[in-house]
């Protein structure tokens, strides 16, 4: 029951969490992008975009930072028997996330914020790209922390049973580190631009503040077209990298149960699930599995009865298929909605081309609902990592169901979970309140604060 | 000196750092309803941390983390062992943390009174418990030969522990009124002093009260350790600089004072990590609770290199927005 809990607890408060991260690192870069243009160009306009997004950053930046303090502190109060085995390995990365990524990142967005008319100008603007570079680095040890519980690497274990590092280079050429850095960085990147592109529609639809928005948009399509084609042969790589080490999670994403070759992808299934492993597949696309796991046309792909088998011998009794609803559903949820961006993306860069952006109103429209693609794809994505990893906690180390804390009991953990949750609503509320209410009226503000101070004046307070 | 000393140094320093500096941040968010006295003069007082409380509270975040890599065995103990006190600490850090940020974006008196006081709330649990969890070390909880803690969430209320939890909230409004009088000007400056002094007197008994019943908590005797002595002197000068026009000598005198008591626990718990109220053979130690020698080893390297940058720019921006804050001419949005 506690065990339960607290997988609950960690789920719940990661995926919120992970709303906002990307939006950080996204939006981070291309507010960099703007204040650069501005740098270079003197075109005031730029500067009132930079603060208008920078708002936008900031109020998103605060409800990021606190709820990551939720996440550093959740592995010792629920995950103490983890910690205890994996600190010596696991904790070299945060800690060092702390001194080389949080520093950076909070003392540069203070001085970003506050140093408007005390810096230099082209201090002032690394300043911003030094906060980028924050987000960049903070994200990437994460990742390496993340893939060593994916793909344990560089590692031994000690006479007291626990995980020692060995070799910490192995942990930052991780292959899963590599590549699902790289397929993090992207999708925060499509998050930001995403959300530039969506607030900057609505504007261009109201017909307000045309010239700005236009600008925005145009960066935000520029950028998402590379991007997020990038990002589809990124994911694809990234599966057969998994495939490799956690063949588990692969085979369950495609609902997997005898082993294949060449084997072929279903768009969608009807059933399926872990009791039901006949489910009526619709539309099979003959030889993509096998493309999409091993990267070649006739590839094998080993099914979950087989590996089932394997790992009982190995690791003894016991189940060590995750979930494959999960699994198969949340595949197909980042391929499908991905393509679906990239359509989008692409009509942007045709529309672009024609200079007819602003006039065409559905393109516009569409890109304020696609706003919400994003989120579930990243959704989509940690649960797909996340849960195809079970019954482990490390892969091949320790079992998610032993590693929780001994002495925290339920009631702890519903009471703890209980103030999470409503914490949580109250301040998605607030961020909610502030956003569109930022996203909608923010120009008038970000004029005010653009203007060239008085000289002699008192500056404005910030908060 | 072995490496997990060495760690053990620096987790101390970065607890040291965390509550000089974010020390005043917590100061000024309890003082700012009270010293700020109107809407305008409350934002400047919160405007005299704002490029900064971020960056402070990160020295929170790097000791724990700290703590996760160099000695796992006391980070699991001590976070699972704090469970309810934790998620009370986050619900602060939550609710001081947006406040900044959100606080001034609406021109709704209702939602700027609430996220005032949601500020001025977390502003004084935080430092309260986490003092409390300091304290907590050094007294001694349950904790049984495996290293897991035994005890429930009153367990925790150990009377030294809330001593030591008061203490550092006295101490964090002192260090607070003096910043304040240090960054501002005209009437809120007056008002910080006066607070500064009277604040002073307070912390001055309680000082003295805290570092005896350590002393007893340890078993020390009746001979006052070196760094009790000095913290005691400085919150003495503190108090004495805090009326005057020597607001920098003030603030540097309130920063001594809650170096030396966080220091004090530190020295104090040395070669423990974490006592055990049940039997002293299962307290975490320096050797029982470290990661492995090569981890120490890499981290040792990282934190040489980047240490010295970080307190570079971090003093950099100190330097940065070294003036006052005033209120300007017309308020604005």
């Amino acid at each position: 029951m506690a065990n339960d809990l607290a997988r609950w607890q960690f789920a719940t408060t990661t995926i919120y969490h992970f709303f906002f991260v990307p939006v950080t690192i996204g939006l981070s870069f291309l507010v960099a992008v703007l204040q650069t243009h501005w740098y270079r160009t003197g075109n005031p306009d730029y500067k009132r975009m930079t603060r208008f997004f920078g708002t936008l950053l900031l109020i998103n930046v605060a409800i990021g930072v606190v709820t990551g303090l939720v996440q550093e502190f959740q592995f010792g109060m629920n995950w103490s028997t983890y910690s205890r085995f994996v600190g010596g390995v696991f904790g070299a990365p945060l800690a060092m996330e702390g001194i080389l990524a949080f520093f950076l990142e909070s003392t540069f967005l203070g001085l970003w914020l506050f140093g408007w008319d005390r810096l230099p100008k082209r201090v002032h603007l690394a300043c911003i790209w030094a906060v980028f570079a924050g987000t960049m680095l903070s994200a990437m040890f994460i990742l390496v922390a993340n893939s060593w519980m994916q793909h344990p690497v560089g590692y031994k274990i000690n006479s007291q049973g626990q995980a020692v590092l060995t070799n910490i280079w192995a942990l930052l050429v991780n292959p899963t580190f590599i590549w699902g850095y790289a397929h993090v960085l992207l999708a925060s990147l499509i998050t930001g631009c995403l959300v530039v592109l969506a607030v900057s529609a609505w504007h261009l639809r109201k017909g307000e503040y045309v010239e700005s928005f236009h600008r925005t948009a145009k960066i935000a399509v520029i950028v998402l077209i590379p991007t997020i084609v990038i990002q589809l042969s990124v994911g694809n790589q990234l599966g057969v990298i998994e495939a490799k080490y956690q063949p588990m999670k692969i085979a369950a994403a495609e609902a997997q149960w005898t082993t294949c070759q060449p084997c072929s992808f279903s768009a969608f299934q009807i059933g399926g699930g872990a009791n039901d492993k006949t489910p009526t597949e619709i539309i099979p696309i003959p030889h993509l599995l096998s493309v999409l796991a091993t990267n070649t046309w006739n590839g094998k792909v080993e099914g979950l009865d087989e590996l089932q088998a394997q790992y009982e011998q190995k690791y003894g009794p016991g189940n060590y298929v995750p979930d494959v609803f999960i699994q198969y559903w949340s595949i197909r949820v980042m391929a499908y909605l991905g393509t679906l961006v990239l359509l989008l993306a692409l009509w942007g860069g045709w529309l672009l081309l024609r200079d007819r952006m602003r006039n065409s109103r559905l393109f516009l429209l569409l890109c304020i609902w696609a706003v919400a693609t994003p989120f579930i794809m990243n959704t989509a994505g940690w649960l797909l990592t996340e849960s195809g990893r079970q019954p482990w906690i490390v892969q091949g180390l320790q079992k998610t169901a032993v590693s929780n804390s001994p002495s925290v009991s339920a009631t702890e953990i519903w009471i703890s979970l209980i103030v999470f949750v409503l914490s949580y609503i109250v301040l998605a509320w607030a961020d909610l309140v502030l956003m569109l209410r930022y996203s909608r009226r923010g120009m008038a503000r970000a004029d005010a604060e653009a203007a060239e101070p008085v000289a002699g004046a008192a500056p404005s307070l910030t908060y | 000196m072995q490496l997990h000393t060495i760690w053990f140094i620096l987790i101390a320093v970065l607890w040291v750092g965390f509550f000089v500096l974010e020390g005043f941040d917590f100061g000024v968010g309890m003082l700012h309803r009270f010293i700020g006295g109107s809407e305008i003069g409350r934002r400047v007082c919160i405007n005299t941390i704002g490029p900064w409380w971020d960056g402070n509270e990160v020295w929170l975040i790097v000791a724990g983390a700290s703590m996760f890599a160099a000695f796992p065995q006391w980070y699991a103990t001590m976070f699972s062992a704090l469970y309810l006190a934790l998620v009370v600490l986050l619900v602060a850090l939550f609710a001081r943390g947006v406040s900044f940020e959100w606080g001034g974006k609406r021109d709704d008196p209702r939602w700027r009174t609430g996220w005032s006081w949601a500020l001025t709330i977390g502003s004084l649990l935080i430092p309260l418990l986490v003092g409390v969890a300091l304290g907590d070390l050094l007294h001694g909880l349950p904790i049984d030969s495996q290293h897991e803690f035994t005890g429930n969430f009153f367990s925790l209320l150990t009377g030294y522990g809330l001593m030591t939890g008061v203490t550092m909230v006295v101490l964090c409004l002192l260090h607070g009124a003096t910043f304040l009088a240090l960054k501002t000007t005209d009437e809120i400056r007056d008002r910080s002093r006066a607070a500064g002094r009277t604040i002073g007197v307070v912390a001055i008994i309680v000082n003295i009260a805290w570092c005896i019943w350590t002393l007893v908590v340890i078993g020390g005797g009746t001979v006052p350790q070196p760094t009790q002595i000095f913290g005691v002197i400085a919150v003495i000068f503190a108090t004495v600089l805090a009326g005057t026009n020597e607001d920098g000598w003030a603030f540097v005198a309130s920063g001594f004072a809650i170096a030396a008591a966080i220091g004090q626990i530190f020295i104090a718990l040395y070669p423990n990590v974490m006592v055990s109220s049940t039997n002293h053979s299962y307290n975490l130690t320096v050797n029982n609770a470290a990661a492995g020698h090569y981890g120490l080893v890499v981290m040792t390297v990282v934190a040489a290199l980047f240490f010295p940058v970080v307190l570079l720019y971090q003093g950099w921006s100190f330097h940065v927005f070294r003036r006052r804050v005033s209120a300007p001419p017309t308020s604005s949005g």
